[in-house]
């Protein structure tokens, strides 16, 4: 993907120098008879309880307005295809890929990252267990194995079945075998798992 | 990534008006498989119509005593619905036994009837794909086809469709709700999703341009019991290379459907009514006409044996 700053200049200056609703159409892929709507758009949003406002190429992905307009680079960008969980926040509470959503699509949402749910001095629970089981190695993939990691706990709360509960009418128990299937979608090269899964069970067990 | 322009109407009804007044347009609810294809340039459209806030979110039942699912509940919110796990557990199970929980939050019911096929010759784009470019050939036909389809397939294309969700709406006889610019029509689960004709282009869904999926409408709970049972090469985070999805009567009827066989998910009434005779029966009818390759003829006997799992489970 281009940088988004440098097609945002060229972009402005082309619909500077076209005033003709002609061009426009035909680079818009939009008929002649309708206003045409830009290629880029502002956005609103809440982040770590910040009201932010960006304006932004309606390609960049919420990974990279966090990480690139932001400068939130606690975000990290894995494979860029939601296949590695690397990229994971919270949007409106729920965990998501920020790779695989577009942030003219967050009009008005709140998103977390690891920035917004400690800090060195002051850190989530669960930022504390992963130090404390040494739940890494390069530590790459931590922010989202972290962000996940909260937000899926949730999910076992609110009752949302997996693959491996036993019952779907009953409630799911955060066992060892629920944390591993809820957790597949973050992948860690460094294979620190066994370590990620003494930290999020201390903070379940806390939780409980 | 292409360029493109971006608006989000308020209804299916503007959803619909924006599409018709746009070139290239594409409705876009999840993302999760569409801006995927957009950062390869497999998908190019030239304006995105976000459908994330025109409602159709809500799961209601209906007079008949079934359940219409709005076209943007997520996976996550369908699986986890209590009258879904009590009465439709097959399709819970194969839900949750799709993707992750990241993308279950974002993917949406309509969004999933939709996905593409994983085939790895439609994403690689220095590669013939006739289902990617029409009359360009088949890569898959002579190259890496382990995962691919093994019935219903033409020499046009031979690409499997991925969806464990499809599969347990096949077994439900669920009905896709649909508004163009036509109107608004219901199509079968059976009828959604197509096979490829012997020739180029391959088509791969009955909708016609314009049209958004509005709802998912399931018939009354059937009863018996629910299983979705799914082979992959990991435990978890993985695609089918065969799942079963069967809905199983204390007397040995029952209903059953393939999912990662097929460019479709794959049922026969006659299938289902062999169900009783076991499980080689059941394959022998659902494999009649199968025309595997090489490297994915193990998925015939792999999937009678995951049919009689199956049976085996439902009787303990």
């Amino acid at each position: 993907m281009p940088t988004n700053l440098t097609f945002d200049v060229s972009r402005r200056e082309l619909l500077i120098g076209s005033a003709s609703a002609a061009l426009i159409a035909g680079l818009g892929g939009w008929s002649a008879d309708a206003a045409p709507p830009q290629r880029d758009g502002s956005v609103r949003l809440t982040v770590n309880g910040e009201e932010r406002t960006l304006e932004l190429d309606n390609r960049t992905s919420l990974l990279d307005a966090l990480r690139e307009h932001m400068h939130l680079t606690g975000t990290k960008k894995g494979c860029d295809h939601g296949q590695c969980g690397a990229c994971t926040v919270m949007v409106n509470g729920e965990r998501i890929n920020s790779c695989l959503t577009l942030a003219v699509m967050h009009d008005g949402d709140e998103v977390t990252t690891i920035e917004g749910l400690g800090t060195p001095d002051d850190p989530h629970a669960m930022q504390a267990a992963f130090v404390k089981h040494d739940g890494y190695q390069c530590g790459y993939c931590t922010p989202g194995q972290i962000c996940s990691a909260v937000a899926m706990l949730d999910e076992i709360e609110a009752g949302m079945p997996s693959h491996v509960t036993p019952d779907l009418t009953a409630r799911p128990q955060a066992s060892e075998a629920e944390i591993k299937e809820r957790m597949s979608g973050n992948i860690c090269r460094c294979a620190a798992y066994p370590n990620i899964l003494a930290a999020i069970t201390e903070v379940e067990g806390a939780r409980a | 990534m292409k360029s493109f322009t971006y608006e989000r109407p308020d209804s299916p009804e503007a959803a619909v008006k924006a599409y018709q007044r746009a070139r290239g347009a594409r409705y876009i609810a999840g993302g999760t498989n569409l801006l995927d294809l957009m950062k390869l340039e497999i998908e190019r459209p030239a304006h995105l119509i976000d459908v994330n806030r025109i409602g159709l979110k809500k799961i209601e039942e209906t007079d008949e005593g079934g359940l219409r699912i709005g076209a943007l509940v997520t996976n996550t919110a369908l699986a986890g619905d209590e009258r879904v796990r009590r009465d439709y557990g097959v399709l819970t199970r194969a839900i949750v036994a799709g993707a992750t929980g990241q993308l279950r939050n974002k993917a949406t019911t309509g969004g999933n009837l939709l996905q593409q096929t994983r085939c790895p010759y439609f994403y690689d784009t220095n590669m013939p794909c006739n289902r990617r470019e029409a009359g360009s050939g088949c890569a898959a036909l002579e190259g890496h086809s382990r995962m691919l389809a093994v019935v219903g397939t033409t020499d046009a294309c031979i690409a499997q469709n991925p969806s464990d969700m499809n599969v347990a709406m096949r077994v439900l006889d669920a009905e896709v709700e649909v508004l163009g610019p036509k109107g608004a029509r219901s199509i079968p689960i059976e009828a959604f999703h197509l096979l490829p004709d012997e020739e180029p282009p391959v088509k791969e869904f009955a909708l016609r341009p314009g049209e958004l999926i509005t709802a998912v409408t399931l018939p009354p709970p059937v009863g018996g019991k629910h299983v979705y049972r799914k082979v992959r090469d990991r435990a978890s985070y993985a695609f089918a290379v065969v799942s079963v999805a069967a809905i199983l009567q204390e007397d040995g009827t029952g209903r059953v459907a393939l999912g990662g066989v097929a460019p479709k998910p794959w049922r026969r009434p006659e299938a289902d009514a062999a169900l009783p005779k076991g499980s080689k029966a059941v394959a022998d009818v659902l494999f009649a006409d199968a025309r595997p390759t090489d490297d994915n003829a193990f998925k015939l006997p792999l999937a009678e044996r995951a049919i009689a799992a199956v049976l085996a489970d439902a009787q303990r």
